[in-house]
């Protein structure tokens, strides 16, 4: 069965492309994790350098555990995640699929997203040794208090004093408060693009949105995502109008949960279209479509608003609602559950997910960069005997 | 209408005719590596059986982890939905289905007739049948022979590894210190039955709970999960079957 494509991906490709040339030639870079507030980078003209895409780079072109392996032989274990292993593994190798990435001036690590990256972000800096800027967010559990977001908001400040003691660049507001307005902008370009899979049938999959979700993780606060996906939802409501779905005969709507297994990506994406099934959604490229509030008057607050209650950083509780909306929104029948071996705070507690949320679901296990703990059999019979079920 | 079940198992294959929706004939055999010549032997062996042409079989549903390398059959299903078919076939009243098979075990809970929800064991050996294989070679012990072996305890050794590796050298070492092979054999179904037992609380565990897999066969098995369970365990006349049975009442329908 051949898989449709979307004329965005090869877009996406291209200015992808881009970025990672620009990293060669760029003055000064900071690496930096997925959920941090990359804006304050854009605002200086820094580039950010995204071990993480880096990491899913890999997995995709199927080398994880070979690049893995060079931290493994120095000692990280195999159950540390495989996007720190990659990345430090490809730093051991001296060179990756895209050449390796340019050596960082400074380092960012905010654990919003876990705390793995604290450990992660200071290996790198004893490695390199370059100064590393911890931005601690609390976990919120229940209620996002404002001593949170006064906490957080004040380390925004002591990071921007670290960003100009480092790079010996001042921020200027009015060019934060554009970045900022660029950023918004480009998540609600990229949300419109998710959104369109609540037509039916639906012209877009998870997995399309997997592909194309680099641009609001990397250049969030640029053109780039704006214009980016202007373009990808033209493309979608062509698809619509023309009442076709992104999967031929769609029967079955899913939901997927957690990160995706990328050395697999095509053969899910086959599996579900050859059985009538699409995954219109999923919670992880659904994890940067909010900004709570946009507060002109203080944007610190509200970029420590907005980074503190990610989908990573909050209870068993929120994130059940958080499905519930997106069972809701997209109208889905049933929850796909990727029990991903390298995500913790992702896939702890989703056996107790299973019960609070409103549709039957399937958990799998897998890994998203980490090959060898998958296991096709096992998987494809979760899978069939889930789709059995719903039918 | 005559229809075959062939379930291509990890470690035995087993094909069941069905005629007018009666048992007609069935047969198990071990798997060899090459997963289409056991289907095809295995189909051959229950036609044999049955003294029924090829011809005459209307149709053929593959189940099981092999059921994708039985090339003539019609289509697959899978297990999960086999295994509670055929064992409402067997126990018309079954709730709940708990199967342990060679390299997978699985609990699924039945409403209305159909599969509501389900869970099985993942790329872990500990609570499926190879774990007693492993156990049973250890103490030079037929697998067949565990049950009784176990009946036969003053105590249940305590099992403490969840790993089949870990478990195997644990046995041995309680070997070493003098524990009776008795009361090691009945602590290794402890061992299967509170994994199983966890399990089986991820879904709703309702009466009657049905055992099916090759595993059932052993009486023991049976009573260290229903401790666990705190309820009777039902065990259908030929409980390796049960699963082909299933697949051949899909390929009536």
């Amino acid at each position: 069965m051949t898989l449709k494509k979307l004329k965005a991906t090869d877009r996406m490709k291209q200015i992808m492309g881009g970025y990672y040339m620009m990293g060669k030639q760029t003055e000064v870079n900071g690496w930096i994790t997925s959920g941090a507030p990359v804006e304050l980078l854009y605002a200086m003209d820094i580039y950010p350098v995204y071990p993480e895409n880096h990491g899913a780079l890999i997995g995709a072109a199927k080398q994880g555990p070979y690049f893995s392996d060079f931290a493994e032989k120095r000692g990280f274990s195999r159950d540390l995640c495989s996007y720190a292993r990659c990345d430090i593994g490809c730093v051991f190798a001296g060179t990756s699929p895209v050449g390796g990435l340019p050596k960082p001036d400074f380092l960012f690590a905010c654990n919003n997203i876990c705390n793995t990256v604290i450990k992660w972000y200071q290996v790198l800096s004893r490695i390199f040794k370059v100064p590393l800027f911890i931005l601690d967010t609390p976990f919120v559990r229940k209620e996002l208090k404002e001593s949170y977001i006064q906490y957080v908001h004040d380390q925004l400040y002591e990071f921007v004093d670290f960003l100009e003691k480092t790079t010996g660049r001042e921020l200027s507001d009015s060019k934060l408060k554009e970045t900022l307005i660029k950023s918004i902008e480009g998540v609600n370009s990229y949300s419109d693009v998710l959104h369109m899979a609540k037509n039916k049938p639906s012209p877009l999959t998870c997995f399309d949105a997997f592909l194309n979700m680099a641009p609001i993780v990397c250049l969030r606060g640029t053109d780039y995502p704006i214009e980016f996906y202007a373009e990808m939802k033209k493309e979608l409501v062509e698809r619509v109008k023309r009442g076709e779905g992104a999967v031929e005969n769609e029967e079955v709507r899913l939901l997927w949960d957690n990160i995706p297994v990328w050395y697999r990506l095509r053969w899910f994406a086959e599996f579900f279209a050859d059985r009538n099934a699409c995954l219109v959604a999923d919670t992880y490229t659904n994890a940067w479509t909010g900004f709570i509030s946009m507060d002109k008057s203080d944007i610190f607050w509200s970029m420590a608003e907005t980074y503190t209650f990610i989908y990573l950083n909050i209870g068993l509780e929120h994130m059940a609602e958080a499905i519930n909306r997106l069972i809701n929104y997209y109208d889905v029948d049933g929850v796909v559950i990727h029990s991903n071996r390298s995500c913790k705070p992702y896939s702890f507690g989703q056996y107790e997910l299973q019960k609070m949320i409103d549709v039957p679901s399937v958990v799998i296990e897998a890994d998203m960069v980490d090959s060898r703990v998958f296991s096709e059999a096992q998987v494809e019979t979760r899978l069939e005997a889930f789709l059995e079920m719903l039918k | 209408m005559i229809v075959a079940g062939i379930d291509v198992g990890s470690l035995t294959a087993k094909c069941v005719l069905l005629k007018d929706g009666e048992l007609v004939a069935y047969k198990v055999i071990k798997v060899s590596p090459n997963l289409e010549e056991t289907a095809d032997k295995v189909f051959g062996e229950a036609l044999e059986e049955a003294g029924i042409n090829k011809g005459n079989i209307e149709r053929i549903v593959a189940t099981g982890y092999g059921r994708n390398k039985v090339s003539f059959a019609d289509r697959t299903v899978t297990e999960i939905s086999c295994h509670a078919k055929g064992a409402l076939f067997f126990i018309p009243t079954a709730r709940t289905v708990i199967d342990i098979g060679g390299q997978d075990s699985k609990v699924i809970s039945i409403e209305n007739g159909k599969v509501a929800e389900f869970v099985m064991n993942d790329k872990c050996a500990a609570g499926t049948g190879r774990f007693l294989e492993v156990m049973a070679s250890a103490l030079h012990l037929k697998i067949e022979d565990l049950g009784d072996v176990a009946e036969r305890a003053n105590r249940a050794t305590k099992i403490s590894s969840t790993c089949t590796v870990f478990a195997e050298s644990e046995v041995i070492s309680h070997l070493a210190s003098g524990e009776r092979v008795e009361d090691i054999v009945a602590g290794i179904h402890e061992a299967i039955a509170s994994r199983i037992a966890a399990m089986a609380r991820r879904v709703k565990v309702e009466p009657d709970v049905v055992l099916t897999g090759g595993v059932a066969k052993n009486k023991a098995m049976k009573k260290a999960l229903e401790r666990e369970l705190g309820m009777e365990v039902k065990i259908p006349a030929e409980p390796q079957i049960v699963g082909a049975v299933g697949a051949a009442l899909f390929a009536m329908s």
